[in-house]
């Protein structure tokens, strides 16, 4: 196990999924053997506001929040929240950015303009740089909400941790019903992503 | 065993592994989970009292019985508990009675970021910071001990970080409380009458005297000497900020932080060349030690108002190290506040309170999101149950110029919690203020609680349900109606009605929360817009609706720049078939009837 630690910051709008994705892959990290620590702020941000989780992992994690400019890499559920946390990532971040919008309010109401060509502007800076039809890929399978799974399956290509790890944790925090589902969800996006 | 646990779970779990039989509270970020995780264990009577003061007198009355009792909140609940607080520090125990005050620095969901350590000095009840999950677990253990042995209420200290978040945390089985469940009379304790309490109060003095003792032994209060240059005196989640950027400084990593270990600290001091104290909020460990006569770097370089982070720490202690500083895009991005669902039962009152240009007295909940343009229908905002007695105050301090122009806005569960007496206070003072309560049949901010108003407990039972319409009768209301906040035109007609009345009025909204997931709430059909109809008027959004968007023609493809009945249009609304549940609203409000149903 290398030493020093590496910094994921999940992103995203309220409703998406993401505090789930991050709990399994928190899990799964913790399947593998890794130290691990993940900080998140629940109560406002459920409703439709931006969302954002920090997870840790490495041989030993003290800070649960990731360090300004230290991101290896951003997972991101949604465009122009990619885009607001810039600032925190490591030069030579990963970025994995769902190809998804959801217009904040002022944009809804004709105020504000939704920033244009998203995926372009995080691929100029950031060349190690993922776009994922979560969506899309869900739908194949037939079930819209797998779509932070999905993207789970992408994500875990860039993680060394074994798939049975990850299974577990799927089947850890699924009830019965659901869990084969996310399981073909997310092996869809290990295999596709 | 080895689980992955948030700090509240973590305490729900050292709290069931020590033998506590009971357990209060009132929900309250970053402090909820702890009772809905304590409740499912078993032979834990869990509850949801109605507020923080009613949980801690429940609490004490089962530590006076001999059950080891834990109470949680958030750190505004302490305020609202203050008044038995204060006087259990005199009483004592018997069983461990154990206070949990979740604070919230940053305010990630907070009307204010107040430091409750001060709360232990002033009370003069000892306090436990646990630094992450593991702790946090055996943490209240620890808690429960001190609380026996010294006869005293302990305070367990966290913070949103701690409380919110994962690490790995060693399981263990759970054991009895050593204490006895009995009856037993001892009014010399536990009756607080001034000859009684007067006798009190200097075994408070000893018994803190005897917790310093303690707090120089205690082994969490744990010294790592490493380069003897600089040494960080911390506790809580800013050890770990600390650690993460000066792995190899010196530390006194305080577990206790009331009472301080005056002897451990002056001889960490005196084996370190500089000397830090890294803590969130107030100068708090700072003041005491420069009481002590020791010169320590604090609050002169590390910010007072909100929370830490590595990168603080980092920059306050060696600000040449790296200047990290937030790189802002160039572009400027649009917000991303909260808001009320799509089909939220609130949005319709609100925009009846807004078209009315009415000042609304305020309370905590959900509703306060009716703040947000394009509602703006909130004009006050201060504590639980706050909104009643602002509109009584101002009704008292403007007299006739406030007539019709004033209206006060409280959920279910906040006027269940707190404006029950304000109410009366109109009631009994001869007011005239209208008071609309939202009954969404939850407590719906926090994450949807059980409340008395709901007929379920916190474990699920079956309970009596508040009859609200009663209760305001029986304070001497005379005037309650109730309304459907879907239909716009009666609440608006209500609402005139009942503002110009010169007396006390009630107003009920009902509808249940969208987010409930039992029966009560069925989602309609969604709403679209007819394209061709629209002529990009903008009144549906005002709304505020998510699920509602106005775009401009250009950026519309196959979308004519007439209506069918050919108007000029510059934009039309578009409605997320995927978001709208329904609720049926904006159909309400468009005068070209461009909005109706799918497949109508
Ligand atoms: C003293 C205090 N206790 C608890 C809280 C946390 N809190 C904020 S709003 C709220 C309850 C809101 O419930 P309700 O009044 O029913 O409104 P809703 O959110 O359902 O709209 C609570 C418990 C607080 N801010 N202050």
């Amino acid at each position: 196990m290398p030493d020093s630690n590496t910094n994921i910051l999940a992103v995203g709008v309220g409703g998406q999924g993401i505090i789930l994705a991050s709990e399994i892959l928190t899990y799964a990290l913790m399947n593998a053997g890794y130290d691990v620590k993940k900080s998140e702020v629940h109560g406002m941000s459920q409703r439709g506001g931006s969302v954002n989780t920090h997870i840790r992992f490495g041989k030993k994690v003290y800070s649960p929040v990731i360090k300004e400019r230290e991101v290896d890499i951003l997972f991101a559920f949604e465009q122009l929240e990619a885009l607001r946390y810039f600032g925190f990532l490591k030069p030579g971040a990963m970025v994995i950015l769902n190809n998804h919008t959801v217009n904040p309010p002022s944009v809804s109401l004709g105020i504000d303009e939704y920033p244009g060509d998203v995926p372009q502007t995080i691929k100029k800076r950031f060349p190690n740089f993922h776009l994922v039809n979560g969506l899309d890929l869900a739908l194949k399978i037939g079930n819209s909400r797998t779509a932070n799974i999905v993207l789970l399956g992408v994500l875990s290509k860039y993680i060394k941790v074994e798939e049975n790890s990850w299974i577990d944790a799927i089947s850890k925090v699924f009830p019965e019903k659901l869990i084969n589902i996310n399981i073909e969800a997310f092996r869809l996006g290990r295999k596709e992503g | 065993m080895k689980e992955l646990l948030s700090g509240n779970e973590a305490i729900a779990r050292g709290a069931y592994e020590c033998g506590v039989t009971v357990a209060t509270g009132y929900p309250g970020t970053p402090s909820t989970e702890i009772l809905e995780n304590i409740v499912k264990y078993e032979g834990v009577y869990a509850e949801w009292s109605p507020n923080e003061k009613v949980a801690l007198d429940v609490a004490a009355g089962a530590s006076f019985g001999g059950a080891r009792v834990l109470v949680a909140m958030k750190h505004v609940g302490i305020n609202v508990a203050a008044d038995p607080l204060f006087t259990l520090s005199y009483t004592g125990v018997k069983g461990g009675l154990v206070i949990i005050t979740a604070d919230d620095p940053e305010l990630h969901s907070s009307q204010n970021e107040q430091d409750n350590r001060n709360y232990a000095k002033f009370a003069k009840i000892p306090m436990l910071e646990p630094s992450d999950s593991q702790e946090a677990k055996e943490f209240v253990k620890i808690a429960f001990e001190i609380s026996e042995k010294y006869d005293t209420p302990v305070f367990l200290r966290t913070t949103t970080r701690i409380s919110h978040s994962k690490s790995i945390v060693e399981i263990h089985e759970p054991k009895r409380s050593p204490i006895s469940l009995e009856l037993v009379k001892n009014p010399a304790k536990l009756v607080m009458l001034p000859a009684n309490a007067r006798k009190r109060h200097p075994i408070v003095e000893e018994r803190l005297r005897q917790l310093k003792t303690f707090a120089d032994e205690f082994s969490e209060n744990k010294v790592e000497i490493n380069n003897a240059n600089f040494g960080i005196i911390t506790s809580g989640v800013s050890y770990q900020y600390a650690k993460e950027v000066f792995p190899d400084y010196s530390y006194l990593k305080l577990g206790l932080i009331y009472p301080l270990p005056e002897k451990l600290i002056k001889e960490f001091a005196g084996k370190v060349k500089k000397l830090y104290v890294v803590e969130e909020l107030d100068p708090y460990i700072e003041e005491q030690i420069k009481a002590m006569g020791i010169k320590i770097a604090g609050k002169d370089i590390f910010p007072i108002c909100g929370e830490f982070n590595p990168s603080i720490v980092e920059n306050a202690i060696s600000p040449s190290s790296k200047q990290h500083m937030k790189e802002e895009v160039s572009l400027k991005l649009p917000p991303r506040p909260p808001n009320m669902c799509p089909g939220c039962g609130y949005r319709g009152i609100f925009y009846v309170f807004n078209k009315l240009k009415l000042f609304v007295a305020g309370d905590i909940g959900c509703y306060t999101l009716g703040f947000l343009p394009p509602l703006s229908a909130i004009d006050t905002c201060v504590s639980m149950g706050g909104s009643i007695g602002h509109a009584m105050g101002l009704d008292k301090a403007l007299g006739d110029e406030a007539i019709g122009k004033v209206i006060a806005v409280i959920g279910d569960s906040t006027f269940l919690h707190s404006g029950i007496t304000s109410l009366l206070d109109i009631v009994y003072n001869r007011g005239s203020s209208t008071v609309v309560i939202l009954d969404n049949q939850t407590t719906a901010m926090t994450g949807r609680q059980e409340h008395p108003g709901t007929g379920l407990t916190l474990k699920g039972e079956t309970a009596k349900k508040v009859d609200l319409i009663e209760l305001c009768k029986g304070l001497g209301v005379e005037h309650v109606r109730t309304v459907d906040p879907f239909d716009l035109t009666s609440v608006e007609e209500t609402v005139k009605e009942e503002i110009f009345r010169k007396e006390p009025s009630v107003i009920i909204s009902q509808a249940p929360c969208v987010l409930l997931k039992s029966q009560r709430v069925k989602p309609s059909k969604p709403f679209m817009v007819f394209n061709e109809k629209c002529n990009g008027c903008k009144a549906c959004i005002k709304l505020g609706c998510p699920a509602i968007e106005w775009k401009n023609i250009k950026d519309v493809s196959k979308t004519d720049k007439l209506t069918s009945d050919n108007k000029k249009r510059k934009g039309i609304a578009i409605i997320d078939s995927m978001l709208c549940n329904g609720c049926g609203l904006c159909q309400q409000l468009c005068k070209f009837e461009a909005i109706g149903e799918i497949n109508a």
